[in-house]
């Protein structure tokens, strides 16, 4: 038996509905369609009127998750694409981030968001919108790369007292396949080592943490040993882990797949800088998409995005200092 | 006043309007004194931020207070001192909020109309226009789940308000749910400094009403009798299962949008127009034309709210202002997340 990703996050709500009454799962074709890429499917029948289709209306229906969580529900909120929640971004980032702050009544709801890029998906169903999130107080923001994690962390997610941005890659949706579902799991705010090395650090986190491993796959006939840290939740934001492996390697190389300027990474490059500035045997660098809206056609998509060999060049370079 | 423009009530359970009409025209006058007593202190630089004036909607405010009851939610907005007052808001708590006591239900951390109390169904507004309609209706849907059927939401809005999205979508969502929604539009002719003419086209803003397929009301909203009458209706309709209503009040805002605006731009014309009469001028001579209360009476119910808002004024200034070495700067519920979320 094998799951995909995508199917483990449907397992994880199915849990989440099953042993918390206090959850429900509101959003656009999400109910007898099963979403729009399924992953509720079948859910509104296993689940009768807990799994409901909305209007197309990001705003109200974040507003509304909103005043459900402050009623003692659990809602979970598919937006169908990562894209379409700047619609929303009003309710999350000034009602739902601040709610706990102002009146201490917290606001946990969970805001899936399908995110990343497919091939032919062009500007705006491609978007990663994690940095964008991070910056606000109050959010949580994870990111998961793995079969694994995406159950762990959506379950961890509904049971979170705060409001939780979770990022999941639609390109790892099918692609990406475990043998079975985990029975345990780091908690969020640990990054992972996925793969060891000793020459260089790779911090990534969602599908770039697959293009990392494939990119250090392609150096070992180098000689050249990298180390893969997955981030996992880019807030909280594990800095011991992305330290100690710097403190190993000696170099920092962060790669996202969202745009350069104010990202993740470089927030990780600043946090590396400024705290681990000694362990440093070159510039710490990050490496991102290109600085333009996402193209279409998959020959620009391909090259817009960093990939396996685009990130082995940038590695190369960086072992050159 | 305009002659003739107050009847004397006569109708069945009269001492039963009395009653509500005097509980809701109390709300009023401690909801138009503790105001008048905020914007001084704030003339006076004791109030930080802003100050921002019900008056001449305290009649509309306090129809929906006194019209809830226990159970229901209320989001309010800038013009709501008498509809909090009346569901259960405190003069201390709005007192604290306003001169930032570190005692108060936002301890310093927001001011002014931004304060409630959710755990007690009353919402706590944030700024932008139009947001706080959807939180109700998932409060509402909130209840349903839970097998809650006979409570209502109930949220405020000006005439600017209905401009925005936001506004839109949560009127659509509350009508596809049927959700015991009683959204109430304060249409005070202005938007800060913009008149209706540059804010919509449509002839009247309950004319929407039918665009959602909800019920849509009218009323005039310097007169507390007949607010307390659509108001009331509206929230029992809204409680009975019919649905969301839209209440559209006319009437014109008596003051600046905040204490630092002089509202030089409001046409004099609408001031010396039946919608520039004053709530309270109304309901006073309602009460004395009905012989509900004497002027004696009027006049002890206003010292009695001037004693409770200085009360409540001296106590506040006497507490401790918030203290940023006392502050855990932090804005997460899951305190076990702290030691990796902070930004060293």
């Amino acid at each position: 038996m094998s799951i995909t990703y995508l199917e483990a996050i449907r397992e994880a709500q199915a849990r989440a509905l099953a042993e918390d009454p206090r959850v429900f799962i509101y959003g656009q074709d999400v109910g007898d369609f099963g979403g729009a890429f399924k992953a509720t499917k079948n859910l509104s029948k296993e689940f009768p009127g807990r799994v409901i289709d909305a209007p197309i209306s990001e705003d109200a229906i974040i507003g509304a998750a909103i005043g459900a969580a402050l009623e003692g529900m659990r809602p979970i909120i598919e937006m169908q694409f990562a894209d379409f929640s700047t619609v929303g971004f009003n309710q999350i980032v000034n009602q739902a981030a601040t709610h706990f702050w102002r009146t201490r009544v917290p606001c946990p709801i969970t805001v899936r968001l399908p995110s990343g890029g497919t091939a032919g998906s062009g500007p705006f169903h491609s978007q990663s919108m994690e940095a964008i999130y991070a910056t606000y107080p109050g959010l949580i923001v994870m990111t998961p790369a793995t079969v694994e994690d995406v159950y762990s962390m959506l379950l961890e997610a509904v049971a979170i007292d705060d409001p939780v941005i979770f990022c999941e890659h639609k390109y790892l949706y099918y692609h990406l396949k475990a043998e079975k579902l985990p029975t345990e799991a780091l908690p969020v705010g640990k990054a992972r080592i996925a793969r060891p090395g000793r020459d260089l650090t790779i911090v990534a986190y969602s599908a770039m943490v697959h293009e990392a491993l494939a990119c250090a796959e392609e150096l070992v006939s180098e000689g050249t040993e990298v180390e893969v840290v997955d981030l996992r939740s880019i807030k909280p934001l594990d800095t011991d882990t992305v330290l100690a492996s710097v403190a190993r390697t000696g170099r920092l190389l962060a790669v996202g797949e969202a745009w350069p300027w104010g990202g993740v990474t470089a927030e990780v490059v600043a946090r590396v800088a400024s705290e681990g500035f000694g362990l440093l045997d070159a510039p710490p660098k990050r490496f991102n998409s290109k600085e333009t809206p996402i193209p279409f056609h998959p020959n620009l998509w391909g090259t817009h995005r960093p990939t396996a060999n685009s990130i082995a060049a940038a590695v190369r370079e960086l072992l050159r200092y | 006043m305009a002659q003739g423009a107050v009847q004397t009530i006569k109708e069945n359970g009269q001492e039963a309007v009395r009653d509500k009409y005097l509980r809701a025209y109390r709300w009023m006058l401690l909801a138009r004194i503790a105001e008048e007593k905020y914007a001084n202190l704030y003339r006076g630089g004791k109030i930080f931020g802003g100050v921002f004036i019900s008056k001449g909607q305290e009649a509309l405010s306090a129809a929906v207070g006194v019209s809830l009851r226990k159970g229901d939610v209320f989001a309010p907005l800038i013009r709501d001192q008498a509809g909090r007052f009346a569901f259960g808001e405190s003069v201390l708590d709005a007192t604290r909020t306003y001169l930032g006591s570190s005692l108060g239900p936002m301890r310093g951390r927001d001011g002014n109309v931004h304060r409630g109390n959710p755990g007690e169904g009353y919402l706590a507004m944030i700024s932008h226009l139009g947001a706080m309609i959807s939180v109700v209706n998932g409060a509402l849907m909130a209840k349903r789940f839970k097998g809650i059927t006979d409570a209502v939401g109930a949220t405020c809005l000006g005439d600017g308000g209905t401009s925005t999205g936001a506004f839109h979508e949560a009127m659509n969502l509350a009508a596809v749910e049927k959700l015991p929604l009683v959204m109430v539009v304060a249409n005070n002719q202005y938007a800060y400094s913009t008149p209706n003419s540059r804010q919509f086209a449509c002839r009247d803003l309950v004319d929407r009403a039918a665009g959602y397929g909800v019920a849509g009301h009218s009323v005039d909203g310097t007169d507390l009798e007949k607010c307390l009458r659509v108001v009331g209706n509206a929230v029992d309709r809204a409680r009975r299962g019919g649905g969301p209503q839209l209440i559209v009040a006319t009437l014109l805002r008596l003051c600046g949008h905040g204490e630092h605006d002089d509202a030089g731009y409001v046409d004099p014309g609408l001031k010396a127009s039946k919608i520039g009469l004053d709530c309270m001028n109304i309901a006073e001579e309602c009460i004395l034309k009905n012989q509900w209360a004497t002027a004696e009476e009027l006049a002890a119910w206003r010292t009695s709210a001037l004693l409770q808002i200085d009360e409540a004024v001296a106590i506040t200034q006497r507490e401790p202002a918030p203290d940023p070495s006392k502050e855990d700067w932090c804005a997460l519920a899951s305190r076990h997340l702290i030691d990796t979320y902070l930004t060293e």
